[in-house]
């Protein structure tokens, strides 16, 4: 068991150095990220004083929150759906994967979070600490809400790895899968709260959302770290998000299995 | 005699042109035929493409579903905005979004495959794919567009189509000039290429905002430097007869010729500076 374990934390760890040697890559994701983040701000900002300073619970001081923390996710979160391992299942390298003594889905999961973890040093931090300066962003003060959110980030991290591990597996079947990573980017980015946090959807859409597992990658997280509906709403966000990466999990794991059967490797 | 000549020469130079233009029409339509080859993969881009624009519209509809109004604007004018810098954008998109890809031929070392060939390098990347899916985010822009301009009390004069043209026209030279200007600083960022994106899909966004809620150092990046602004919010504030907010007055939306000239001369300098600074791929 602590073998296994030990093995899993080395492809993190691998993972997070990867993504360390692209520094300059990653000073280009934070200047598109502070582009972005100023201009949701303006429209944002100008939605909730048009509101008369209130909006669903926002005002301008949480609304900021809201646009600094979800650009510092968004270098650490898959909200594009692409990934190394549905290139591996189309060109049938994948075989090669399913050779190691390591499970596919936990093996690619863990080596995508450690990627994500790292992004947040350069990207993450760097867009929060840039947003408190220029606009002032509002953070809670107990350290349950931080507790919880340090929770809350990792987790929307992990199902957002185990959602895109979805789409490269549907490639077992599809071969190509761009039409849905396509769609993944699409209902993600909409539906996950990216560039409108979904409170302020109207109530039919609010549903549609939270009826899927994309608010639980973005959304989820920065309500437990702003402190929005207390301590108990954080915790049960976290819930909601454990609830869904059990069942993201469970599908891939299934699927795993099927695609494994179905796999048929031409060549020799 | 003398003006059978000039037509003479008129017309060699028609046919020297058209002789000039023939390798590139010819790499065009072959793309353009072999994207329509696989017909379900076609059908497939076409309406991806297609929910790419709705979902983008969905974004700005729900905030409307807030408020009713928006930096000065209704959700029926702000359609205007929305479909002119849409339309430009999917447009500039299709014929010049493929210089996105330099970078990947920068590391493997294929653009000096382009140095091989007599014509201008830059052209040949330009000619060398068109994108046709994007015509599927076309249409929604120029449907969101058609219902703004139908819905939003716009006087039918020969000053609103000559605004109407003259800001469809130079949005579409702005954005693709960004393409360029982003093209040629991919020479010196490589793995740094989302940072381009900042100001190409950022200024996208920013294009089908209403400028009117932008902070002071927004209006100067992209009122002015990038100029998103021209794009689609002046000249619609423009027809539409509205008060433009401060530092971006409503006479400004004539000026959208000026931005695109503008654009393309910063892309050119830009696109000069990188190839000059190119070493090639080692090859």
């Amino acid at each position: 068991m602590r073998a296994t374990a030990r093995v899993y934390w080395r492809l993190l760890v691998a993972g997070f150095r990867r993504q360390s040697a692209y520094r300059l890559a990653a000073l280009g994701g934070l200047v598109a990220n502070l582009t972005f983040g100023l201009l949701k701000v303006a429209v944002l900002f100008a939605t909730v004083r048009a509101a008369g300073g209130q909006l669903h619970g926002y005002n301008t001081a949480s609304m900021s929150t809201y646009v600094w923390l979800s650009q510092g996710l968004l270098g650490s979160v898959n909200l594009h759906g692409r990934t190394d391992l549905a290139l591996r299942v189309k060109d049938g390298q994948v075989a090669v994967d399913f050779l190691r003594p390591v499970d596919l889905q936990a093996g690619t999961i863990a080596t995508e979070t450690g990627g994500s973890l790292f992004a947040l040093i350069p990207r993450g931090l760097p867009s929060v600490l840039v947003g408190a300066v220029t606009v002032g962003i509002q953070l809670p003060n107990s350290p349950v809400f931080y507790l919880l959110g340090a929770i809350s980030v990792l987790l929307g991290i992990v199902i957002s790895a185990a959602t895109v591990y979805l789409i490269a597996v549907a490639g077992f079947w599809l071969v190509e899968t761009r039409g849905l990573q396509i769609l993944y980017m699409l209902a993600s980015g909409f539906l996950g709260g990216l560039f409108v946090p979904i409170a302020l959807f109207p109530n039919w859409l609010h549903i549609v959302a939270t009826a899927t597992p994309f608010p639980s990658i973005m959304m989820c997280p920065i309500d437990v770290l702003s402190g929005i509906g207390g301590a108990g709403g954080a915790a049960e966000l976290v819930l909601t998000q454990l609830a869904w990466l059990t069942g993201v999990v469970a599908v891939g794991q299934l699927l795993t299995r099927a695609g494994r059967r179905r796999l048929e490797v031409q060549g020799g | 005699m003398g003006s059978t000549g000039t037509v003479e020469a008129g017309a060699a130079e028609t046919a020297g042109l058209r002789e000039k233009l023939r390798p590139y029409r010819a790499v065009l339509a072959s793309r353009a035929r072999s994207q329509r080859a696989y017909r379900t993969s076609f059908v497939l881009d076409l309406a991806s493409s297609l929910l790419v624009g709705l979902v983008e519209l969905a974004e700005v509809w729900v905030l409307f579903s807030n408020v009713t109004s928006l930096g000065g604007m209704r959700f029926n004018q702000i359609l205007l905005v929305f479909g002119m810098a849409d339309l430009g954008f999917s447009l500039a998109d299709l014929s010049f979004g493929h210089l996105d890809n330099l970078p990947d031929f920068l590391r493997a070392g294929t653009l000096d495959a382009f140095y091989l060939r007599p014509q201008p390098i830059l052209l040949q990347l330009i000619t060398s794919d068109i994108s046709l899916r994007r015509l599927a985010r076309a249409a929604v822009g120029a449907a969101a567009l058609g219902i703004g301009l139908a819905t939003a009390g716009v006087s039918w004069d020969p000053r609103t189509v000559v605004l109407l043209a003259l800001g469809l026209v130079s949005g579409y030279a702005t954005f693709a000039a960004l393409f360029v200007w982003a093209a040629g600083l991919q020479f010196f960022l490589l793995d740094g290429e989302e940072m381009t994106n900042a100001f190409v899909y950022g200024g996208r966004y920013a294009a089908t905002q209403p400028a009117s809620v932008w902070s002071r150092p927004l209006k100067l990046i992209f009122g002015f430097f990038f100029p998103m602004a021209f794009t689609a919010y002046l000249p619609t504030v423009t027809i539409l007869g509205l008060p433009g907010p401060d530092w971006l007055p409503a006479w400004l939306g004539w000026c959208a010729p000026a931005a695109a000239a503008w654009s393309w001369l910063m892309g050119l300098l830009c696109w000069r500076w990188g190839l000059r600074h190119y070493q090639g791929g080692g090859g």
